[in-house]
């Protein structure tokens, strides 16, 4: 046995940290503990959505906020889990953003919706007939009076009267700038749907909401998803709130009977939900004092469906019906169970990575890799044979460190990260041709190998050292201040940089003293 | 085999042809930057991005037409949007970009959906039979007014902070002028490639930041090197003048210059060969890093030391403080 030497220790860790973690890559069935150990993709590698919320606290008080971002979380990580994602990952990012990944996940715009949701499920009696028309007069006044607020319907009642100057128009309910965009329909007003936008940004506007009278309010009814751009139902609503999703016990999407006679629910799915104990009271007594009128449930705003109170119900079941598939059907009950958010959240960000653009990227870019791998070894080969062929067994060592590393740090291997290894397999050889070139320089002197060696790299590894300390805070930096992608790119580089500087100065220094220059041996290949 | 054995280039004599040279292609990107400006990627401006797949899957149906698709846009709405085929014109691949240009503009979190929306109703005949979560959508990149400026910031903010931390470190290990110039030479590497990205009208997305940053990191370390090489050289031949020892010490380190590059350049080639659309203008943005990175290392950096020292320090012949031993 030789005597110990620490260079000979640390080349051993190398080793056996490098197959540790690399080992769940190549061998199925390992323990469960050691399997875990795996090298994540990004998304940008397997394809999924990722959404950057906000979560808007301006209307909470500063200790309510601070706990309001992740009470949002712990909602939307049960929102997401009952949608049923594979490794999903939900952080905090700052004050108050939250970052989403939903890995391998195809249908877009559902989860968005089922995580954005707020789901404030609301209860409100509606308001119809002449008190109702009252509402939108009042609101056509409001506006006209206070035109200068609210361009696109300045422009609107602009052309309004010219067009009107010529004939009238007898469908429009009335001719305020408002109530213009409305027809009465059978029990409310309905919307035309070029109209619709328009409408919803109005009701969006806080300038608007303030032109509707005291204790109303307006809401427009869910869109229909098979016919997406039939007319909408206008509701004039009070808006006191009867009974809200604090009520609520548990929501459940049934299928109603082909046979039932309720055209509402045969054949198709609805939401039945059942009510805390004090919620039906409330219920009870909202139903008996208000027998003959409707009962609006507005969940975020949109009217969902808007029954009539037939008699009193006692026992607090209720049923949610309405225009939606088995999808949106399921995905509300997932909402009303877990809860609305407590603060509204808007995403800022999307991304959405097809399945295949992913694959396609792992291909090219491991393809790329491997070219890239090739060429340098060749070269290498070439030009300082057995040196060179030292080299490239350490440079492939090297490679699987990089990954070991990344593994180990779980980090996510994204497209750049990709790029950043091949680009380090470039550059991780510059350390090696520094020693190379400057034994070569020692070796023209006329030294013999075993002190062009020790002159090579004694001088060497100080430029060595130089160089790369000055990539490393360039990497330190981008680490820092980078975000998502670029930061994996910055860690790739940073490892690159640890694992190639080990590499040239331990590494094959090693296996040149111990194998290369062995006794008296008068010529080095290099 | 030898590359360049014992070089003899006289670089320090011709230094001023190749600061004309720079020149040159600094008021080159200087002109590009003002007439065309750089064209921001939405990571940066806010917008979205789509690609998205329109082969139909009836052969009958003929091959979508770049202007309908761009018609149908502008008739719905979207004026602004900039749209190219990605990949081969028969794979009927796009991409549709739309940069929120002004705030007042500014693209809402739904237009994704409206565009979504919009290609649903007017090309129903392109995408039947197939599921749009799945074999349309390939990428769709949204990006919210506020975030797009965050990251305009804290890339500059990362780009400054490393320069001056090298600045410091190259200070502490060589000497002012080097930290100085060296960070010269890197403004003049990142200056001409941000110049050529605007020149050519490509597009600067977070990748290209990154692309960036690693020649940055490339060029100081090459830098470095002859530095390195120099302040031995420095310490060996005390009596000779400055910029003889300059020369020779960028000849001793040019195999290893040329080498470290070629290398480099090689795996930047496969990249931008092999690496995929996605990282097509990465390695583009590196491999013109590693050319002007190489470049600067030689013809500039260190001349620059040479020009600098002999304003500086008029009265002496040598750098004195820099053959002190350590």
């Amino acid at each position: 046995m030789k005597k110990f030497s620490w260079r000979g220790l640390s080349i051993v860790i190398f080793i056996c940290v490098t197959a540790f973690y690399l080992a769940p890559l190549a061998i199925p069935n390992l323990p469960e503990w050691w399997a875990k150990n795996r090298l994540k993709l990004g998304l940008d590698l397997r394809g999924g959505m990722q959404i950057l919320l906000e979560v808007d606290t301006s209307e909470l008080s500063a200790a309510d906020a601070r706990g309001a971002v992740d009470q949002n979380i712990k909602i939307i990580r049960e929102r997401i889990d009952q949608f049923g994602v594979a490794e999903p990952s939900i952080q905090k990012l700052g004050e108050n953003r939250i970052m989403v990944q939903l890995p391998g996940v195809s249908n877009y715009e559902a989860a968005e919706n089922l995580i954005k949701q707020t789901a404030m499920l609301e209860f409100k009696l509606v308001v119809s007939g002449e008190e109702a028309k009252k509402v939108l007069d009042t609101v056509d006044l409001n506006i006209s009076n206070n035109l200068s607020f609210f361009p696109k319907l300045a422009e609107l009642d602009k052309k309004d009267k010219s067009i009107l100057a010529d004939k009238a128009d007898s469908v429009k309910a009335g001719s305020g700038v408002f109530s213009s965009l409305v027809r009465p329909g059978e029990v409310d007003f309905e919307v035309q749907y070029s109209d619709v936008r328009l409408i919803q940004d109005l009701l969006a506007d806080s300038l608007f909401q303030q032109a509707v009278p005291m204790g109303y309010q307006l809401a427009l009814d869910k869109a229909d998803t098979e016919s997406a751009r039939a007319d909408r139902i206008l509701h004039v609503l009070s808006s006191a709130v009867e009974l809200s999703g604090a009520d609520l016990a548990k929501a459940k999407v049934e299928y109603g009977s082909s046979t039932s006679t309720d055209p509402r629910i045969a054949n198709k799915p609805y939401i039945s939900i059942e009510m805390k104990r004090e919620g039906s009271r409330k219920f009870e007594r909202v139903t008996a004092d208000n027998t003959g009128k409707r009962l609006a449930i507005v969940l975020d705003g949109v009217v969902y469906s808007a029954p009539n109170i037939q008699e009193r119900i006692s026992g607090g079941r209720a049923q949610i019906t309405g225009k939606f598939t088995s999808s949106e059907a399921n995905e509300l009950a997932i909402v009303l169970n877990t809860g609305n958010l407590i603060a509204p959240i808007k995403p800022i960000s999307t991304s959405i990575i097809g399945a295949t653009l992913g694959s396609d990227s792992i291909r090219s870019g491991s393809m790329a890799g491997i070219i890239g791998l090739i060429a340098v070894v060749f070269f290498m080969l070439v030009y300082y044979k057995l040196c060179g062929f030292i080299a490239d067994f350490v440079l492939v060592f090297n490679v699987g460190f990089i990954l070991a590393m990344l593994t180990a740090f779980g980090a996510t291997l994204t497209l750049p990260g990709i790029a950043g290894m091949i680009l380090t397999i470039g550059m991780a050889v510059d350390a090696n041709v520094l020693i190379y070139e400057r034994i070569r320089e020692e070796l023209d002197q006329g030294k013999t190998p075993r002190s062009a060696v020790d002159a090579g790299y004694k001088r060497a590894v100080i430029t060595v050292w130089d160089a790369n300390l000055t990539t490393l805070i360039a990497a330190a930096v981008l680490y820092y201040f980078g975000t998502g992608p670029i930061r994996g790119f910055a860690v790739t580089l940073a490892i690159g940089i640890i694992g190639s500087m080990f590499c040239a100065i331990v590494f094959v220094r090693s296996i040149l003293d111990t194998f290369v220059i062995t006794g008296t041996s008068k010529k080095l290949s290099i | 085999m030898r590359v360049l054995k014992n070089a003899n280039i006289p670089f320090v004599k011709i230094r001023y042809y190749a600061y004309a040279v720079s020149i040159i292609l600094i008021l080159a990107g200087l002109g590009g930057l003002i007439v065309n400006g750089l064209n921001w990627s939405i990571d940066f401006t806010s917008g979205v991005a789509a690609k998205v797949n329109l082969k139909a899957k009836d052969t009958s149906v003929a091959p979508l037409k770049i202007d309908k698709l761009r018609s149908i846009l502008k008739s719905n709405g979207y004026p602004e949007a900039e749209i190219q085929f990605v990949g081969p014109e028969e794979d009927a691949t796009f991409m549709i970009k739309i940069k929120s240009k002004t705030s007042a503009s500014a693209v809402s979190s739904d237009t994704k959906t409206q565009i979504l929306e919009i290609i649903q109703t007017n090309l129903s005949d392109y995408i039947k039979g197939k599921d749009l979560g799945k074999d349309v959508i390939e990428e769709i990149y949204e990006v919210g007014p506020k975030v797009g400026g965050e990251l305009r910031t804290a890339a500059g903010f990362a780009i400054l902070i490393s320069l001056l931390l090298m600045i410091v470190y190259i200070w502490f290990r060589f000497e002012f002028t080097f930290g100085v110039m060296a960070i010269v030479a890197l403004f003049h590497d990142v200056f001409i490639i941000v110049g050529i990205f605007a020149l050519t009208g490509k597009e600067v997305t977070v990748q290209i930041i990154a692309a960036l940053l690693t020649i940055v990191g490339y060029s100081i370390n090459d830098t470095i090197v002859i530095f390195d090489r120099i302040r031995e050289d420095l310490k060996i031949y005390r009596k000779e003048p400055v910029a003889e020892v300059f020369n020779r010490s960028i000849n001793q380190t040019l195999t290893r210059t040329i080498i470290t590059a070629g290398t480099t350049l090689l795996t930047a080639l496969a990249l931008y060969f092999f690496g995929g659309s996605v990282l097509h203008d990465f390695a583009f943005a590196m491999c013109l890093g590693i050319i002007f990175g190489t470049y600067s290392s030689i013809f500039v950096a260190s001349n620059l030391v040479i020009d600098i020292n002999a304003i500086t320090h008029k009265e002496k012949q040598t750098m004195q403080h820099l053959t002190k031993r350590k």
